[in-house]
């Protein structure tokens, strides 16, 4: 009950943070409106107009992975710099409780780009959101926000012991954009490169929320992103206990 | 002697004391892997939206990528100083502006040409993307023309560093303006008449025709007015941006904002 609690208030004072931050806000939702326009232009001179909501989706799911990318993975070093980081570690519940929820409210500022570029889409382009299943996109779109949150979750800790964890998490950020098929069908990559992109969360959200929208079955997608972040999980957490015991064992956790 | 020593001794400090990139942790996977996985992501969306070439993309990107170290640094030069305190210390200081804020433009540009080499030759590579033996000088002259322009630009984003706090959210916009309007992704032609005029305002446009051109077959000579149309951009937005870092370096004084920005 207490760790529901602390993951509860935890996300909700993170989320609130995120939202108030000028930068993670402006840059979160400038970078998929402007990855959906390059794609808009690109499909439309191409002559595949009707993509363009593959492409307004997958620029919302791009600027979700971004977060996880980027913030997600500079959560601990910014714990660091903010001399919080010993205070949480010391608290009186595992630390993945504490760092979870703070994962997964860095990545459901991806609500504004999702809003953002849908309502841009519409705005500008007239690109109709057409919901055949709503009640599985309702679904899909926490569950995408919370598995991807939850693969930050556990690259942050892979990241643990880098102090350019963000930088590293920041490299990532393409890659994961190309090989999910986020803004253009796998097809056209490597037939090698497919096995990844099964095992990464905003492969499974994108299908989810595009069979949502155009019909298909998203509820095969949604349960794949919910099982997904279960194994994310376990692997955050047992790394998160070995990397701990680790620093304390050494008195590496501030890495000065 | 004195404005010598500002500029290019001033500019190297500045340069080593500003930016974690001279950390490779944070070199390599900022300014080499991301943007040259920049040019693969657009060459594979290409290929789907077939559209144009894969050497299409990767001279696009790869010259567009100049702006990344060029907008970027130019704005941490000023947040850096004063996260790190030392922004009123600076400005008190007698040295001439010119050479303080231009010294410290030259070993961006260089850093900016080097990333843009990088990521065309790392993208080239993975796409196989070839290029004659005999455009490589050219091409370099363009990356480095290019480069320079970019950071001209950059220093208008540094000024507004000045008295904008977030600043780093202005020199996203200004980047992704880039990226969308230069006809890096779709040709000039595509894009709608307005923007294709905005386009002939900015960086990179011209300094990416002619390397698109370059790589076509063109001489360095063919392209000549396209470059010189790019140095004269580059230098319009760093003499523009000049005057706005005096103006607000003066009004900061004024108003005794220097740190409350």
């Amino acid at each position: 009950m207490r760790a529901l609690r602390v993951l509860g208030v935890g996300w909700l004072l993170h989320f609130k943070i995120i939202s108030r931050s000028p930068f993670a806000i402006g840059v979160g939702v400038t970078w998929p409106i402007v990855n959906a326009t390059m794609a808009y232009f690109m499909y439309r001179a191409g002559g595949h107009a009707q993509t363009l909501l593959y492409a307004s989706l997958g620029s919302a799911v791009a600027g979700i992975w971004s977060y996880a990318a980027i913030d997600v993975t500079g959560a601990v070093q910014r714990q660091r710099w903010w001399g919080t980081l010993e205070l949480l570690v010391g608290a009186p519940v595992p630390f993945a409780v504490v760092l979870l929820p703070i994962a997964i409210a860095i990545a459901s500022a991806g609500i504004y780009a999702l809003g953002a570029t849908l309502v841009f889409g519409r705005l500008v382009y007239g690109i109709p959101l057409p919901l055949e299943h709503p009640l599985a996109f309702a679904v899909a779109v926490p569950v995408t926000i919370a598995s991807i949150g939850v693969l930050g979750f556990a690259l942050s800790m892979v990241l643990m012991r880098f102090r350019a964890a963000s930088h590293i998490g920041n490299s990532l950020e393409y890659p994961v954009w190309i090989v999910c098929g986020l803004l253009f069908p796998i097809a056209v990559l490597p037939v090698w490169s497919r096995p990844i992109s099964w095992v990464l969360a905003p492969t499974w959200g994108m299908r989810a929320l595009l069979h949502s929208a155009l019909g298909g079955h998203p509820w095969r997608d949604i349960a794949v992103c919910g099982g997904l972040a279960a194994v994310y999980a376990a692997i955050g957490i047992a790394l998160v206990e070995r990397f701990i015991d680790a620093a304390r064992r050494r008195a590496t956790l501030s890495l000065t | 002697m004195t404005n010598l020593r500002v500029f290019f001794v001033g500019g190297l400090i500045s340069y080593r004391a500003l930016f974690n990139w001279l950390n490779p942790w944070i070199f390599f996977p900022t300014l080499v892997i991301a943007p040259i996985f920049q040019v693969l992501f657009f060459a594979f969306l290409g290929r789907a939206a077939g559209l144009e070439s894969d050497r299409f993309y990767v001279i696009g990107n790869a010259l567009q990528i100049a702006a990344l170290p060029g907008l970027f640094a130019m704005s941490f030069t000023i947040s850096g100083e004063r996260y790190s305190q030392t922004l009123a210390p600076l400005l008190a200081t007698p040295a001439n502006r010119a050479a303080l804020f231009l010294g410290r433009a030259l070993p961006v540009t260089a850093n900016a040409a080097f990333v843009c080499v990088v990521s065309l030759v790392g993208s080239a590579l993975l796409l196989h993307v070839t290029f004659p033996a005999s455009t490589l000088l050219p091409l370099a002259v363009a990356i480095a023309v290019t480069s320079l322009s970019c950071t001209g630009f950059g220093l208008l984003g540094g000024a507004v560093g000045l008295r904008v706090r977030e600043s780093i959210v202005l020199i996203n916009l200004l980047d992704a303006v880039l990226l969308v309007f230069c006809g890096v992704n779709v040709p000039l032609d595509k894009l709608a008449e307005w923007m294709s005029q905005v386009a002939q305002g900015l960086p990179v446009t011209h300094g990416l025709e002619a390397a698109r051109r370059i790589a076509d077959g063109a001489r360095l000579g063919d392209v000549a007015g396209l470059l010189l149309a790019e140095l004269a951009i580059g230098a319009a937005y760093a003499a523009v941006g000049y005057a706005l870092l005096r103006y607000l370096e003066r009004e900061s004084r004024r108003l005794g904002t220097l740190e409350t920005a």
